[in-house]
Formats: C-alpha cells, sequence, structure tokens
C-alpha cells in the first residue's frame, strides 16, 4: 500500500515539474494585450531575448539579479523570447531549465515582425537584445544590452517616481 | 539621483548615434571590399547591373543562416535581370569571432555561395550604410552612376520558414524597379541579431 501511495506521489510530483516547465507561446496582439500595456502600481521589465543571441543570454543574469531584488515589490520582470517556435521543446524548455530561469518567460510566435516592431517601439530596428521598461505613466525603449548597475538605476528611478 | 538622469541621458544619446544610417533616396557610398576568393569586388564591377542588392549577413547568427539559401535563390533570380547580390558581413570579428575572414570562406564554401561575399574591416562601409542587424537589405538602383538607396529592411515575412512567406518584400522590391516603378513598402523591419561592434 505504502508504495503504491510513493508511486502515485511520484508520478503526480513528475506531472507537475512537467507541467511547470510549460511556458505561454503568444502571437503578438495576446503579448500586447496581456503583457505590454497594464495599467498596474507594478513597474514591468520586459526583455526581448533568445537563446541564440550571444548578448542577450550574457545579460540575462542581470535580469535574473532584478527579479531576485525587487521580489517583494511591484516590479515585474517578463523575458519574451523570439526563439523559433520549432525549437520550443529542444531548445527553449531545455534552457530555461538548466539556468533554472525565475523571471517569467514567454515564446514570442509571430514570425510577421515587420507589423509587430514598431508597436514595441517606432524606434527599435528589430536587433536584440532590447527592453521595454513601462508603468502606468511612463514607457522606455532601449535597443542595447545592459550590465546589472544600468538596470536597477532604471528600476530604482521608475520606482521612485511611480 | 543626478547621476542616474546623467546616465540614462547617455543612453538615450548612445541612441541618437546608432540611429544614424542611409535613408531610402540617399545616395550611397561605393565600396571596394575583399571577397571571400581573395579577390577585391568593388560596388562598381558591375558594369551592365541597373543596381545592386546589398545584404548585410554573417556566418552564424541563426536568422542570417535562415536566408542564406534565399540570398542564393535571389541571385541567381535577379543577376541576369541586372540585380545582383553583393553580400557584407558587418561584424567585427575582434566582438565575435565566429564572423572572422577565415570562417567567412569557410561558410560560403560551404553553402556555395553564388554571390560575393565581402569582409569590411573596421565596419566602415556598414556602419555608414546604418546596418543594425543581420541580414539587413539596402537595395541600391544606378542612376547615372550614382548608387541611389531605393530599399531598406527584410527579405521577407517569415523567417523561420520559406514556405509559409506571405509578402516577399525584397523581390517585390527588385521587380518593382524593372517595371519602372518605386518599391512599396520601400522599408521594412524584422526581427535579427544585433551587428557586433566594439561598444
Amino acid at each position: 500500500m505504502k508504495t503504491k501511495i510513493l508511486i502515485f506521489i511520484s508520478i503526480t510530483a513528475l506531472l507537475f515539474s512537467f507541467r511547470a516547465k510549460q511556458i505561454p507561446i503568444l502571437n503578438f496582439n495576446q503579448l500586447n494585450n496581456q503583457y505590454l500595456n497594464r495599467q498596474t502600481d507594478t513597474v514591468y521589465i520586459i526583455n526581448f531575448w533568445a537563446t541564440w543571441c550571444k548578448p542577450c543570454v550574457k545579460e540575462l543574469p542581470n535580469f535574473e539579479q532584478i527579479t531576485e531584488k525587487y521580489k517583494t515589490q511591484k516590479v515585474k520582470v517578463i523575458l519574451v523570447s523570439l526563439d523559433f517556435a520549432k525549437n520550443y521543446e529542444s531548445v527553449l524548455i531545455p534552457f530555461i531549465k538548466k539556468r533554472n530561469l525565475k523571471s517569467e518567460v514567454i515564446l514570442l510566435d509571430d514570425p510577421n515582425s515587420n507589423e509587430w516592431i514598431d508597436k514595441v517601439n517606432p524606434n527599435w530596428s528589430g536587433a536584440i537584445p532590447a527592453t521595454l521598461v513601462y508603468s502606468k505613466n511612463s514607457r522606455e525603449f532601449y535597443e542595447q544590452p545592459f550590465n546589472f548597475e544600468q538596470l536597477d538605476s532604471i528600476v530604482k528611478l521608475k520606482t521612485n517616481k511611480k | 539621483m543626478k547621476r542616474t538622469i546623467l546616465l540614462i541621458n547617455l543612453f538615450l544619446i548612445g541612441h541618437l548615434l546608432i540611429a544614424q544610417g542611409y535613408k531610402v533616396g540617399d545616395e550611397a557610398i561605393s565600396f571596394n571590399l575583399k571577397n571571400v576568393d581573395g579577390k577585391m569586388v568593388s560596388s562598381d564591377s558591375f558594369k551592365n547591373a541597373k543596381g545592386l542588392i546589398v545584404v548585410f549577413t554573417c556566418n552564424e547568427c541563426p536568422f542570417a543562416v535562415a536566408y542564406m539559401d534565399r540570398v542564393n535563390e535571389l541571385n541567381q533570380k535577379y543577376k541576369d535581370k541586372g540585380y545582383p547580390v553583393i553580400a557584407i558581413n558587418p561584424n567585427d570579428p575582434a566582438v565575435q569571432p565566429a564572423d572572422s575572414y577565415d570562417k567567412m570562406v569557410k561558410k560560403a564554401k560551404e553553402k556555395n555561395f553564388s554571390f560575393p561575399y565581402l569582409f569590411d574591416p573596421g565596419r566602415t562601409i556598414s556602419a555608414t550604410y546604418g546596418a543594425t542587424n543581420t541580414p539587413h537589405v539596402y537595395l541600391l538602383s544606378k542612376q547615372n552612376d550614382k548608387l541611389i538607396v531605393e530599399y531598406i529592411g527584410a527579405i521577407d515575412d517569415n523567417s523561420g520558414d520559406a514556405s509559409k512567406v506571405t509578402k516577399p518584400y525584397l523581390s517585390n522590391a527588385i521587380n518593382a524597379l524593372l517595371d519602372g516603378k518605386k518599391p512599396d513598402p520601400s522599408f521594412t523591419k524584422a526581427i535579427g541579431c544585433g551587428v557586433k561592434k566594439k561598444a
């Protein structure tokens, strides 16, 4: 009986761990509606990245550090991956697991980027890494990689004047 | 606090500097750069061409790689119609070792490039054109020996899957020029790898 319960618990745990690895796959309209225009007291840091983008992967720990540092405050990091959707299972999910990413990750699967790049910001060339920082009343866009101090100074400024 | 504002202003100034480069209608400078076969190739080398398809691309960026076969096909299709492809690597190999000249030579062989693939030492040409990502296309027409920028942007609207392309922006732009019309759209954007340069 005990073994059966143990097996049941193990299977449930296993199922949960599989579930936990899933991340949302959204097209741009869904991303825009659900994540890029929230009218709350939170400061959102939206980082556009991909597993194949070296400078993006290099700066990821800085975003993770922001998530950790501000976990009790109204600051939220969202990592929007631009990996090819066909690499979702084979590359993206294993990457998230291996790096043990704590920030929320979303896969943006919308190849028609000419239609939506300007909607994120008209100054964006389309190159990554790129980061959008917004709160209820202000919005800034950066097409550049960040070190932690730069990122932290922006978040501090935003949380102060919010 | 003051320092923070100063820092943020510095970012903004950085943005303005990055944002420079050609716009549609500008006259583009000619170039003379080393090809993967060791010979120099100039924008004036194609005497009978009506224009040039300048593609800033590189060895390893997944988007650049995804488009390599398509760029080869474009060259084969449009070279004889007067619009040959010239590819230029805009990355600094000191920042991105995978984009060294030797590795360009290897990549061009491996992928059977039918077009010149040029090394741009010091990124002079790439920076003047304003290439921000790879691949990044500048379609030029020849007008009285001047090179005029006619279209800037993406090759098409689906980098991940050539079979799902609905808008072949670059082909449409070349066809418009061949018909004596102006490309519409003349400017598009696409997600790509940022060019690798010293900060």
